[in-house]
């Protein structure tokens, strides 16, 4: 398994994906990608059974991400894995390209799920994970929500599905970066504790610094291995995380970086020297 | 004296007669006493699933269990499925994952629920959806029929029953009921009735009202309206010279609409939609609500004599 240390590393260079995904294509969503990224190296490096090779390998571990405006992150790192190849990235948001504005089961592999209407995520994981429980795999279900994506009923309605059918192999990582697309959550709609609502919803619920590669690392050894139940695992990040100028800040949820500010991103990330 | 049943009662029927196939599974929403999904939970409750009052949710488990290989059909109320278009729409249709959906106690015939319950503009909303096949059946049989065969398809699909009785039409007729391929019943060279659902057995009474009057009117079930049998239109057409469309569902955007819509692209004749008048329903029985809504027999009958006026 990889160490925390090369997890960072390769963090970083998913970081440098993502900024440059958005860049050139000048839209896209930075702040949620650089958010979740370190969750999402995190996951496929020590967690996900997938094969970059055999991307519909039928008893695969499913991962689905319902916040799919932040494609240039999952696109990063399937880059990172083989799914995808580096020049495929260049294809984002443009015509006929495999990256699509918002990830997209029919245009490229190792996406599971077509995403880009906030709240339908973990509905389909849920079927998913019902499908392997009918076939008596062991395969795992791990769905991305975000935090301002739990505004919508529909998650709740999953939420209560997923307990009530007793579904230990489906998994949330709960992107808590507290920004959403017009402001801060808490100016758009409070959602007051987290965590309670899921544990009163009948989830095993567990919090880290989404940051921190070894809380990480053992916030997905708790995701795979809890398994009387649905798990969720609230991850606190900062939106635009790894980029000054973008961290905390509502104005990059989905803005591209200007030629300056890229610029000053490439140096910050450690791509080219001061 | 007619066999009469009720069209839901073929959708629970053909669920139990899919049991075999492993790969079907069944999604409710807490009404599987009323669209019929209980038969099938009865005998198969490890491939049903309970979504307690949640359609937005349904739709969705039942694309993740398509994704991963099953053949899950849906039911709830017809209205009720509406809530859940844009599930439809971006999580089934889109991906194009074959997700059945089956709409119960569609139309105004659905009856003293009242207006909440009478979904009116379902056929409407799900035929603009790309990849959705999209049908209302006249009877029980076909109904039976036409689920068994969505099994096969792998396309996602939304079909409205009737809560209450219709007459049976097709007994011992199964070989002839074909998703896409609407149904002649009655031939005629002076008109074309084109008729889905509940309206099936009442374009048949307008046919027989009109014959008194030394009009032959031709009768079609048209089940499916999307993919909707463009061929049979065009033979409609030359045959007949002048159509009505008949259906328990409004005006805009159903059968007629795609009958009108097929029409302006191609051979023009005459049309008059018999339908919802673009208002909402109430509380009455069945046939009360056909009479008010001005959508029974004698409707269609006026109306056949309007279109052919204007040949």
């Amino acid at each position: 398994m990889a160490s925390a240390d090369e997890l960072r590393e390769l963090a970083r260079r998913c970081r440098v994906h993502i900024v440059n995904m958005v860049h050139r294509a000048q839209a896209g969503h930075p702040g949620g990608s650089l958010s979740e990224i370190d969750l999402l190296v995190a996951l496929y490096k020590t967690t996900l059974r997938v094969r970059p090779s055999e991307p519909r390998w039928e008893d695969r571990d499913r991962f689905i991400l319902s916040k799919g405006h932040a494609s240039p992150g999952m696109y990063a790192i399937l880059a990172e894995m083989g799914f995808i190849s580096e020049e495929d990235l260049s294809s984002y948001r443009v015509l006929g390209g495999v990256c699509q504005g918002h990830v997209d089961m029919k245009w490229c592999p190792g996406v599971d799920f077509s995403a880009g209407s906030l709240g339908m995520g973990l509905s389909f994981g849920l079927g998913s994970a019902i499908a392997g429980r009918l076939e008596q795999s062991e395969r795992q279900v791990y769905v991305m929500l975000g935090d301002g994506e739990i505004q919508e009923g529909s998650v709740w309605e999953a939420a209560m599905a997923a307990a009530h059918h007793e579904l230990g192999n489906l998994n949330v990582i709960l992107d808590r970066n507290r920004i959403q697309n017009d402001d801060f959550c808490e100016a758009q709609m409070r959602m007051f504790d987290i965590p309670a609502k899921w544990k009163a919803f009948g989830w095993n619920v567990k919090e880290i610094d989404g940051h921190n590669m070894e809380e990480i690392m053992d916030g997905m050894q708790f995701l795979s291995s809890t398994n009387d139940g649905p798990s969720i695992l609230i991850a606190h990040t900062v939106k635009g995380h790894g980029v000054s100028f973008m961290a905390d800040n509502p104005a990059f949820h989905g803005a591209a970086p200007n030629d300056e500010q890229y610029a000053l991103a490439m140096q910050e990330l450690g791509e080219v020297s001061a | 004296m007619t066999k009469m049943a009720a069209t839901r009662d073929g959708y629970g029927d053909a669920l139990l007669e899919l049991a075999n196939n492993p790969k079907v599974v069944v999604l409710e929403a807490d009404l599987g006493k009323s669209t019929k999904s209980l038969h099938f939970r009865k005998a198969h409750p490890e491939r049903t699933v309970s979504c307690g009052i949640g359609e937005q949710n349904m739709l969705l488990v039942g694309a993740g269990l398509a994704a991963s290989g099953y053949i899950p059909f849906a039911s709830t109320f017809a209205i009720f499925t509406e809530r859940a278009f844009e599930q439809m729409r971006n999580g089934v249709a889109r991906p194009n994952l074959a997700v059945h959906v089956c709409g119960s106690h569609g139309g105004t015939h659905t009856g003293t629920d009242g207006s909440s319950a009478q979904s009116i503009e379902d056929l409407a909303i799900f035929r603009t959806l790309p990849n959705v096949i999209v049908m209302h059946p006249s009877d029980v049989v076909s109904t039976k029929e036409l689920t068994i065969q969505l099994a096969g398809e792998s396309s996602p699909s939304y079909m409205r029953t009737a809560r209450n009785k219709t007459p049976v039409l097709y007994e011992g007729r199964e070989n002839e009921i074909k998703i896409g391929k609407g149904i002649v019943l009655k031939e005629g060279s002076d008109v074309a009735i084109v008729a889905c659902g509940v309206m099936v057995s009442e374009a048949l009474k307008a046919a027989e009202a009109l014959e008194g009057e030394g009009i032959q009117a031709s009768v079609v079930d048209m089940h499916t309206l999307k993919p909707l049998d463009g061929q049979l239109i065009d033979n409609l057409v030359s045959t007949c010279g002048a159509l009505v469309t008949a259906e328990d569902h409004s005006v805009i955007g159903g059968l007629g609409g795609a009958v009108a819509e097929h029409l302006t692209a191609n051979t023009y004749a005459p049309l008059e939609r018999v339908g919802v008048k673009d208002r909402f329903g109430e509380s009455g029985q069945s046939d009360e609500m056909l009479e008010v809504m001005e959508i029974s027999a004698p409707y269609i009958a006026e109306a056949a004599k309007r279109a052919i006026t204007r040949k």
